[in-house]
């Protein structure tokens, strides 16, 4: 039985790497230099916080894994991401959208996780809480101007809107480590983010034209370790060095 | 706060084999100054394509300050700079050549008064 918090680091983790590395994939190939640029600055940001939380919860398990076993050393049914995490880019406003739901609802949990019961889970939540306001405001305003852009435009962020919308309820997902790391104090209750986070979504959709998603339908399973097909071809990439020269350095 | 975004030429979006992708065309062009430290003055350091204002703070953010550059930034619209002409050189800078009196070479300093 593994401990409660390790778990709870694990999933956390997993979000964060399984979204950079997606995010990362643009690297090269974002529609101007300049978002080629910021994506990859907010996909090192998510790495690194990624890192943080593996290492932390290599310490946490005392089973001697590192940052690099967690992140590159499991199976597909091992990573505990949230399925929102793992689907595929799509376009530039599906890619910009998912940005801004994640990086809003990190703002809010990180913002409260600063008070955690647990010092290092407050000294990463520190640092991480100004590296997602920067991404909540960033990817924000590209959700704004694509939402009320050109006719073009809209209908891609809606049609975003409209792809992402079942995958949103999971954020609030409370499995048994979820409700006994609120109980202690150490992460953030997930339902009380919940009306902070549409609010947050609301002003933004408000700002561009879009209507609010409905949450009502929500896919669920990631905590669970259940993954969409897209996740075993971002495993295949993202694992590819450290499966072929196991504990290879460079 | 409303943004003015409607009607920009720079969201068009094409299909290309690969990819749908945003067109870049008529995207106004924005100089950007950083500020290093306290104390000093902003100084230009580069430029970048933006639709707007906010969106190209963001970007001078992305582009010039990823390795602790700046404390502070400017942007300003490339348009908005009025520049000397490069045909006009001989008339605007010449004639300072010949007074090297504005110089301050001549004065003698005490020694009392160190380096200045």
């Amino acid at each position: 039985m593994q401990k409660p918090l390790f778990l709870a680091l694990l999933q956390l983790a997993d979000d964060h790497l399984i979204l950079g590395h997606r995010l990362s994939e643009w690297c090269g190939h974002a529609p101007m230099l300049e978002e080629d640029l910021a994506m990859p600055n907010i996909a090192l940001d998510l790495i690194g916080q990624a890192r943080a939380l593996y290492s932390y919860a290599g310490v946490v398990e005392e089973a001697g894994r590192d940052e690099d076993v967690l992140a590159f050393g499991r199976i597909e049914r091992e990573y505990q991401n949230l399925l929102i995490c793992e689907l595929e880019n799509g376009d530039f406003a599906q890619t910009m959208l998912r940005q801004f739901y994640f990086a809003s609802f990190m703002l809010l949990f990180w913002e409260r996780a600063q008070v955690s019961s647990d010092t290092t889970v407050a000294a990463i939540a520190a640092k991480a809480v100004k590296e997602a306001k920067y991404h909540r405001r960033h990817c924000g305003e590209w959700v704004i101007r694509l939402g009320d852009g050109t006719e073009e435009s809209a209908l891609r962020m809606q049609a975003a809107c409209a792809f992402l919308e079942p995958y949103l309820g999971e954020f609030f997902y409370v499995d048994g480590v979820a409700l006994e790391m609120a109980e202690n104090s150490t992460l953030p209750d997930l339902l009380s983010l919940r009306g902070a986070w549409l609010a947050d979504v609301s002003e933004v959709f408000g700002a561009a034209q879009i209507s609010p998603p409905n949450l009502s339908h929500a896919h669920k399973g990631g905590r669970q370790g259940r993954h969409t097909e897209c996740m075993g071809h971002l495993l295949a990439q993202l694992q590819y060095m450290q499966r072929s020269f196991p504990n290879m350095t460079w | 706060m409303r943004k003015n975004v409607n009607n920009l030429p720079c969201l068009q979006w094409l299909q290309n084999e690969r990819n749908l992708v945003t067109v870049i065309q008529d995207i106004p062009l924005w100089e950007v100054f950083i500020r290093p430290r306290n104390g000093l003055a902003h100084r230009h350091c580069g430029s970048l394509h933006a639709t707007d204002a906010e969106m190209a703070l963001q970007a001078a953010r992305d582009v010039y300050t990823r390795r602790g550059e700046g404390l502070s930034v400017w942007v300003i619209p490339s348009a908005q700079i009025v520049a000397s002409d490069p045909q006009d050189r001989d008339e605007m800078f010449d004639p300072s050549d010949d007074k090297i009196y504005r110089h301050p070479n001549f004065y003698n300093i005490p020694d009392d008064v160190g380096h200045m």
